[in-house]
């Protein structure tokens, strides 16, 4: 069993999630992944990892409540458990000390989730520029902890309420205006997010790094669930990934595949009473 | 004056065909006493015992057979139990009819006395009986050993050396112990209730499991190595095949460890109380012949099914699953299609599976591993309808651990390289054995490799100053 030493929501529907596993954050680092099941009954649960605390012995995910799994993480409460809690799963996000400027993308769990990348391309002694996109300002967090490790932090929201207003398509034009020019860029968050990042980028000519969130069970490498295309081979998410050149993923496909199990999880929701959320 | 011969073996109670299909109870019920008494007086306590010779762990089939003649079912078990600690699993699983039953000398004539059963009847009595001897443990040797993996390799590893007097802990990376045993190989085949009396019995000696930590990941063996004086290895070949045809990747489409672990260790055909979802496809394509496909296909039909093919490149008389096994299947109702090789999978706009292009094949010459190579006709390309396929034509052994122990020397399919004899790796204090060093094999003899590296590390351990 796992202690949860944390489960708050932080912004409407987005909740951190901090879990006691010593022997997981003595060996994690930036981009690796956990996996945890928040009963017996069920499912395993990948979440990318956020922050970590060695002395603690403490993990820190942010995760987004969609259907069934994360509804039951949701209702955790601090001081009870879960009875799984295993990693740190995947390669790490490479970190080199001559990368130059990197842009670091976080949206939705991304923005915790590039916190730690952001973090350690600092240390390695890259400059360092973060841009975190929301629909609203209000679904914006951890901008103090970024601050602390980015040269400069820029936002874009949907709506205009914080930063930029508008979609990652206006990343070109937004690159231009704060006169940025990544030697690389990071983007961590939803499947969307990634793709539109990846496609922007291609045309730009900057190399993209995307932190891929396929179906997955095991995380080991023994089930072949997470599977995507990467430059026209078949790679495994989390044992060759899941960081991968976003200008190489079949991102049609990719998205397919996301979509297999679309009509059972609709169940749990119905049996919840989480159906309101969508 | 000699005892007539009978060569007609006792059939095991089963479920039946119609009955089993909807459910995912265990099909063999099992010998009754008297049946099980009747079987084993077939037995002709042969005084050159081939049988024995054909078990990889030299049961001592013979000395079993006649306890249970005796009615002495206690003395059976634990005749059994001096040299395989499971055996209700490998009664129930073991490929007898190419190893102990194969050489009775009974086979030649008749039908070999069902040692299987027999095996399987003791353990489960002996389950029922609700008294399971506890072997004595030798004091403390203050000595400590990693095992990596708690598959039927490792289980045997740890019960050896915690009888040895050694600390043991066992390293498993998913939730639950029990390696293929409870991940893939299906309730119907091999009850879960089982493996758990199994892996609670070496708890019960004093092992410690850990559960959901991957070695490589969470601490390498290096790591592991400071604290520990010696690391088993068993982490099996998990690593799935697929067919790199085109296709692969539509919505459908499953390596059989998806699809098992799905179904067993997630508990999906139980779903929605267990939350992890698996489809319920109508016509479903299996392509291998092994007990992996086997055990595929005779899921997908309890799943609902209302086709389940095993599509297999050779014919039947090459299929490598256990002969009970592909009788069952042919019993329940699974489509056989021999001779066909898989080309391509076809999909809808949304990404779907809906056919497989197949090609007709037919026996060459033999190849080098003895069986008649499947040669293509031209042009007999053919389509079959399918919403479903399960990948089930192998797997190897996954690579994190080699990736992560700088030294450890591996062969060209991933596999760790050993001293067949003792299990000794490349790097000092580390042994593997069972499917990582040899590939997907069988139960036994992965048994049989731990129990070969158990020894060695008890004598490395005992050589190294402990009793010095
Ligand atoms: C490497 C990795 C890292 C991730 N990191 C985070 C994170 O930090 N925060 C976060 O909120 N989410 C993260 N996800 C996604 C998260 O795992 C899914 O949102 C979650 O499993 C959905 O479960 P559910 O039952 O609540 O929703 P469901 O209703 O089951 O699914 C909603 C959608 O999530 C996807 N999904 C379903 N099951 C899985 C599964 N077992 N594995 C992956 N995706 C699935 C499907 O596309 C599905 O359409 C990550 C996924 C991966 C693979
Ligand atoms: C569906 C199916 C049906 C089968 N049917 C039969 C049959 O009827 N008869 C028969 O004799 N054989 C059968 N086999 C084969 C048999 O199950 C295997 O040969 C046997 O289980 C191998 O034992 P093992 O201990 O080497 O490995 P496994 O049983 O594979 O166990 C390895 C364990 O190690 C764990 N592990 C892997 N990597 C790590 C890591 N890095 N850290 C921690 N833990 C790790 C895995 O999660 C797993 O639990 C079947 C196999 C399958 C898949
Ligand atoms: S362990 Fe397997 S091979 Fe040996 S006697 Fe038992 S069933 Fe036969
Ligand atoms: S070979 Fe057959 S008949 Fe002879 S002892 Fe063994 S099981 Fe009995
Ligand atoms: S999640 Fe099973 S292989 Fe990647």
């Amino acid at each position: 069993m796992y202690e949860i030493v944390e489960r708050r929501m932080i912004v409407p529907n987005l909740h951190e999630f901090t879990v006691k596993a010593p022997e997981i954050a003595e060996s994690v680092q930036a981009g690796n992944f956990i996996i945890v099941r928040p009963d017996e009954v069920g499912e395993r649960t990948p979440l990318s990892v956020a922050d970590w605390d060695c002395d603690a012995g403490t993990i820190t995910s942010i995760f987004m409540q969609v259907g069934g799994s994360t509804a039951k993480l949701a209702r955790l409460e601090p001081g009870g458990d879960i009875p799984t809690c295993a990693g740190p799963l995947g390669k790490e996000t490479e970190i080199r000390d001559d990368f130059g400027t990197v842009l670091c993308i976080g949206g939705c769990y991304g923005i915790g989730s590039i916190y730690p990348v952001a973090r350690a391309l600092k240390e390695a002694g890259n400059k360092v520029v973060s841009l975190l996109e929301a629909r609203s300002s209000y679904l914006l967090y951890w901008q103090d902890k970024l601050e602390e490790v980015s040269d400069r932090v820029i936002e874009l929201t949907r709506d205009g309420t914080a930063g930029y207003k508008g979609h990652i398509t206006r990343l070109g034009e937004i690159l231009t205006l704060e006169k940025i020019k990544p030697d690389l860029i990071i983007v961590n968050g939803c499947t969307f997010l990634m793709m539109r990042a990846s496609k922007m980028t291609e045309s730009l000519g900057i190399k993209t790094i995307v932190n891929m969130n396929p179906i997955m069970i095991d995380g080991t490498g023994m089930c072949g669930v997470c599977r995507l295309t990467v430059a026209g081979k078949m790679k495994f998410a989390c044992v060759d990934g899941p960081d991968f050149d976003g200008h190489e993923i079949d991102w049609e496909e990719f998205l397919k595949r996301r979509q297999t199990y679309n009509p059972e999880e609709v169940h749990p929701l119905r049996k919840s009473g989480c159906a309101s959320h969508f | 004056m000699a005892k007539k011969i009978d060569y007609n073996r006792r059939p095991m109670p089963k479920q039946e065909p119609f009955e089993r299909v909807r459910n995912f109870d265990e099909v063999a019920l099992g010998y009754t006493e008297d049946l099980a008494v009747e079987e084993a007086s077939r037995c002709l306590a042969c005084k050159k015992s081939f049988c024995k010779e054909g078990c990889p762990v030299a049961v001592d089939i013979p000395g079993f057979i006649q306890c249970i003649v005796d009615r002495d079912f206690a003395g059976g078990i634990k005749k059994i139990k001096e040299t395989n600690a499971l055996p209700a699993v490998c009664g129930r699983v073991c490929p007898q009819e190419d190893q102990c039953e194969k050489v009775c000398v009974l086979g030649k004539k008749g039908s070999p006395v069902a040692i299987g059963r027999l095996e399987r009847f003791l353990a489960d009595w002996e389950a029922a009986s609700g008294e399971t001897e506890t072997p004595d443990i030798l004091p403390s040797t203050g000595k400590k050993i990693a095992i990596v993996g708690s598959g039927p390799a490792g289980v045997t590893v740890a019960n050896d050396l915690v009888l040895l007097g050694h600390d043991i802990t066992m390293f498993e990376a998913l939730h639950d112990a029990g390696g293929v045993l409870t991940y893939g190989i299906p309730e119907f085949r091999l009850p879960k209730a089982i493996v758990r009396r199994e892996v609670e019995y070496v708890e019960s000696l004093g092992v410690k499991l850990r559960l959901d930590y991957i070695v490589g990941k969470t601490k390498t063996i290096d790591r592991i190595l400071t604290e520990f004086d010696a690391v088993f290895v068993g982490a099996g070949a998990g690593l799935p095949w697929f067919m790199e045809i085109p296709g692969e990747n539509l919505n459908g489409v499953y390596s059989a460890n998806e699809y098992l672990t799905r179904c067993n260790l997630m508990k999906g055909f139980r779903f929605p109380a267990y939350d992890t979802p698996i489809k319920r496809p109508s016509y479903v394509a299996v392509l291998g012949g092994g007990n992996v496909a086997m055990d595929s296909a005779r899921t997908a039909l309890r799943l609902g099914a209302d086709e389940a093919h095993i599509v297999y490149r050779r014919s039947r008389t090459e299929l490598p699953a256990r002969l009970e096994e592909v009788e069952n299947a042919e019993e329940e109702g699974v489509i056989f299609d021999f001779l066909t090789q898989p080309m391509r999978l076809i999909g809808n706009e949304s990404g779907w599976l809906t056919e497989m292009e197949c090609l007709k094949m037919e026996l060459g010459e033999p190849d080098s591993s003895g069986r008649r190579r499947p040669v293509p006709i031209e042009g007999s390309e053919f389509r079959m309808k399918t919403d479903a396929v399960v990948c089930s034509i192998g797997n190897s052994p996954n690579p994190l651990i080699p990736l992560t122990t700088p030294g450890l020397e591996v062969g060209r399919k991933g596999n760790i390289v050993v001293d067949e004899a003792t299990g000794k790796t490349s790097r000092d204090a580390i042994w593997a054995g069972g499917d990582v060093v040899t590939g997907a094999a069988t139960v036994i003899s992965a048994m049989g490799a731990g129990r070969n590296a158990a020894r060695d590390i008890h004598e490395f351990l005992s050589g190294n100053g402990s009793n010095a």
